[in-house]
């Protein structure tokens, strides 16, 4: 068994929304190397709640590296130091005896804090229900084979849609620009010829609801590519970057639709 | 309490036809007059959300997430069974049937299941419809794998992400729905109570996870997609926020629950290291298509490093007993004889607790990089965890509770024993017997939710008058509101020395030992004698920090971990009165001379429906006799 560490964590404590925030020192002692990152607040956590001191909040949930939910930035990286990582699959043999720890939330506009480490992200579900979907009711769609799609572009398609909707990008990138994530997601629909109906429509709609939440834009820093736990590349948002010109040089008002008949 | 499974007459074949032709309709202009609410946001929940939606009610949908994208769906791995016969290689919907009900070890309602395996042919289509970018092959065509337990190539899927990329359409078209106003989302609220008036459910009460207020929200009919109870036993490949809650708070409203003890331990998971482990990972069941599992022959050879380990020292113990299904073999069946070799002390690892899961023929077969293409999500995962590289060195797994078959029952429409509450998903009891087979959870989710449920519900819509919701200040409602306020209150002012995940670890320990793997009489016995003393404790010295009106994580644990000392004693209670072995639950008197399970089908053909009958009160056990007329009562066998 490896040896134990003993760290010094400085965590950002913020009680609401409304209140002011500040870095508190907590000690983590004996912390064992195959802990993970979450099972070491954990640790910390039980012990402040032995001392009758309310502990850390911090979103977690699958603790398996594909929900999304876990959000801090540590040591001034969202996720923490090693690449391709969610916090929660983040172990504590990264990390050496003596270390001091800066835990902060998701810091962006489109963030708020709501306490501690947890930030409201409802942001992203509502550039999702501007645009980013396909419109295919239930029912008895034609058979899935009916449709070949070669398999380069379905590849492409599954390497965009692995997006797990963190805030990573959001958290790394100095103008909290959410065109990695927003990007992604066209790019799963629209490598896809059953999202080439909505393309056009979906980029504009999806775009605008990102402004509205306060997002930054891209000036290519390129540091949401880096932080990305699930490698999302940055020509997702080339991708979208024509996208986006096409639509917006072919834009039509919609022109009427349905009634009329019968 | 009578209950009444609704299965429609007629050969099975044509049921689900003939009931949905059956079923009443409701007049378009009168669906947007009914409001449902919708707990859970997963596969059931997220796309029956979106299918009643589309429908054309108002949905109310719930989830503790801080999104719905983020539901536990989203974690399973391999894949998505569906009798498509893409392959030629002999699928139908009779033999997916077959398959799961033989699979389930004759512990399923056949009506059920044959809807399942019907219905899945157009799961894949409408997913596929909504952008699910499956695996494909060169030609464009959709790719198909072989998965635990099954003969044939049935299983569709998304890398290792299937579960994530199926959830994600489902998201996408309930989110569809929420910008087009049929939908409108809580997230960060959990249910809390259940509102039952005059017998019937029309609404929740759920607490605000940011504010911490207490809302109360009521509907026409009330469905519950809130998945498993698995935490009940701590340590579970579960999420952290997994939990019993809703369907809990159901059952002590009158809703039955069936089968509970009916669990399901997931044979390759990742072994626990030490006190602070939090949760389990599990690693994908397709794993097994390729590497082969083995134990050291010779107990003396369990520390050595697995390459010194020589060909002939080595026990392919899974190949050498089902040597027919061998590695592919179902999972209680391989989790059990995973279970054996490490009590006979040939466990690998420090623990002892451990097999190898072993990749290096797969490697000399098809190459470092086919391997990497299958399989290089799961590996890097494994390699996360354990700091060791499976291309290497082989990975070292162990069951771990993954499932639960049981959960609150319902009928064939899955309405449970309150009318106007339906119940979908791994919430429910219905389609996997004692034991699922592997692929086949997202098809019951996305069943449920697709096809299953706006069809049934609407049928129940059909009968009730629209706009005859009870209001606010209705009593029922008023009572339902003050019994969360004081629970929510008395969990604070406890104030006692220990915390909520003190208490949850014991439980779960107790869970384990006695009501895990492997069951006894004795064993339960005692384990019914210790989960009262534990919940008792529990309300005498649980210290739960802060306030109830804000973020309070400890007050959200406290309150599941409350209601899971109530489950966990009706598990073991079950297991208790079940006296037989079948599928994932294995009485240790009840086997054959090889360790088999062996099923009683005289006595215990049956669904075991337990009725909550107060507090302090012994819960009454009621039967839904089981009836085999398509898929005959066999002895499993896998050799």
């Amino acid at each position: 068994m490896s040896k134990h560490m003993n760290l010094t964590l400085h965590v950002w404590r913020q009680k609401n929304a409304k209140c002011d925030g500040k870095f508190v020192e907590y000690p983590a002692a004996n912390i064992s190397p195959d802990m993970s990152f979450l099972e070491m607040l954990d640790v910390v956590n039980e012990g402040l709640i032995e001392k009758g001191e309310e502990p850390i909040e911090f979103d977690h949930d699958c603790r398996e590296g594909i929900c999304g939910t876990c959000s801090m930035v540590i040591n001034g990286r969202p996720h923490g130091p090693r690449e391709r990582t969610t916090t929660c699959q983040l172990h504590m043999r990264s990390f050496k005896d003596g270390d001091s720890i800066t835990l902060e939330p998701w810091r962006a506009e489109g963030f708020p804090v709501l306490r501690d480490l947890t930030v409201d992200r409802s942001s992203f579900d509502r550039i999702i229900a501007a645009g980013g979907f396909i419109t295919a009711p239930a029912g008895t769609p034609q058979d899935a084979n009916a449709l070949p799609i070669p398999k380069e572009n379905a590849d492409l398609s599954m390497d965009a849609a692995a997006c797990i909707g963190c805030g990573a990008c959001v958290a790394a990138c100095p103008n909290a620009s959410a065109m990695l994530f927003v990007s992604a997601k066209i790019s799963h629909l629209g490598l896809l010829p059953q999202g080439q109906p909505e393309r056009h429509i979906r980029v504009r709609d999806m775009i605008a609801q990102m402004d509205a939440e306060q997002f930054g834009t891209c000036t290519n820093h390129g540091e949401c590519e880096a932080a990305c736990p699930k490698g999302i590349k940055m020509e997702n948002i080339a991708r979208m970057n024509r996208d986006f010109i096409k639509a917006s040089l072919t834009y039509r008002p919609a022109t009427g639709g349905g009634g009329g008949v019968g | 309490m009578e209950f009444n499974a609704r299965i429609p007459d007629g050969p099975i074949e044509k049921k689900w036809e003939k009931h949905k032709f059956e079923m009443k309709l409701v007049n378009p202009a009168n669906k947007r007059k009914y409001r449902v609410i919708m707990v859970g946001s997963g596969l059931a929940g997220g796309a029956g959300a979106a299918s009643l939606a589309e429908l054309g009610y108002n949905v109310d949908c719930f989830c503790y997430q801080d999104s719905p994208r983020r539901a536990h769906s989203i974690a399973a791995q391999g894949g998505i069974n569906a009798a498509k016969n893409y392959r030629n290689d002999g699928d139908s919907v009779f033999r997916l049937f077959y398959d799961t009900v033989k699979g389930g070890d004759f512990r399923a309602r056949e009506a059920n299941v044959y809807r399942l395996a019907e219905v899945s042919a157009d799961i894949i289509d409408q997913c596929v419809a909504n952008g699910v970018p499956f695996a494909r092959e060169y030609g464009g065509l959709l790719d198909n794998r072989s998965f635990g337990g099954a003969q044939v190539s049935r299983t569709f899927y998304a890398r290792g992400q299937t579960g994530q990329q199926l959830l994600i359409g489902a998201y996408q078209a309930l989110e569809r729905q929420v910008g087009l106003g049929t939908v409108t989302m809580h997230s960060r609220h959990e249910m809390l109570e259940l509102i039952v008036v005059d017998g019937v459910a029309k609404g929740i009460v759920a607490r605000d996870m940011v504010t911490g207020k207490i809302e109360t929200h009521l509907a026409d009919a009330v469905i519950l997609a809130t998945g498993g109870y698995g935490n009940v036993f701590y340590l579970s490949t579960n999420a952290m926020g997994c939990n019993g809650t809703a369907i809990w708070r159901a059952h002590k409203k009158g809703a039955a629950f069936g089968n509970p003890c009916f669990t399901q331990i997931h044979p390759t998971c990742i072994p626990v290291t030490g006190d602070h482990q939090s949760k389990l990972t599990l690693m994908s069941e397709s794993l097994r298509n390729d590497g082969r599992v083995w134990v050291p022959k010779k107990k003396e050879d369990c520390a050595k490093h697995p390459k010194d380990i020589k060909e002939e020292d080595r026990d392919y113990y899974l190949e050498r007993k089902y040597p027919s299904f061998g590695n592919l073999c179902p999972r209680d069946i391989a989790s059990r004889a995973a279970k054996q070799v490490c009590d006979e002390g040939r466990g690998v690892g420090a623990s002892g607790r451990g097999v190898y899961l072993d990749f290096s023929d797969a490697i000399q077969r098809l190459g470092k990089a086919k391997v990497e293409e299958k399989y290089g999500n799961l590996f890097e995962m494994y390699e996360r965890i354990t700091d060791d590289n499976p291309y290497e060195v082989p990975m070292r797994i162990y069951p771990a509770v993954h499932y639960t078959m049981g959960g609150l029952w319902v009928d064939y429409n899955l309405q449970s024993t309150i009318p106007g509450l339906f119940v979908g998903g791994e919430a429910n009891f219905s389609d996997h017997g004692a034991n699922r087979l592997g692929a086949s959870a997202l098809m019951q989710g996305l069943a449920d939710g697709y096809f299953v449920l706006p069809a049934t519900v609407s049928n129940y819509l059909a009968g009730i008058k629209p706009g005859t919701r009870p209001t606010a200040d209705h009593p029922a409602v008023k009572e339902a509101e003050a019994n969360v306020k004081a629970r929510m209150e008395k969990l604070l002012s406890i104030k006692g020395t220990k915390s909520p995940t003190h208490f949850h670890r014991e439980l779960g320990k107790i869970m384990w030992e006695y009501c895990g793997m492997a069951r006894n009489e004795a064993g339960l016995k005692k384990a019914l004698e210790l989960i009262p003393k534990l919940r008792e404790e529990f309300w005498k010295d649980v210290r739960v920090l802060g306030e109830g009106e804000s973020l309070n994580q400890s007050l959200e644990l406290a309150a599941r971990v409350a209601d899971f000392l109530e489950l966990g004693e009706l598990m073991c209670l079950d297991a208790l009165q079940r006296r037989e072995s079948c599928g994932g639950h294995f009485r240790e008197e009840f086997q054959t001379e090889e360790g088999e399970a062996l099923r009683d089908d005289e006595n215990f053909c049956h669904v075991a429906v337990w009725e909550y009958k107060g507090e302090g009160q012994a819960p009454e056990r009621h039967i839904e006799p089981l009836a085999f007329e398509n898929v005959h009562l066999a002895t499993r066998s896998y050799k």
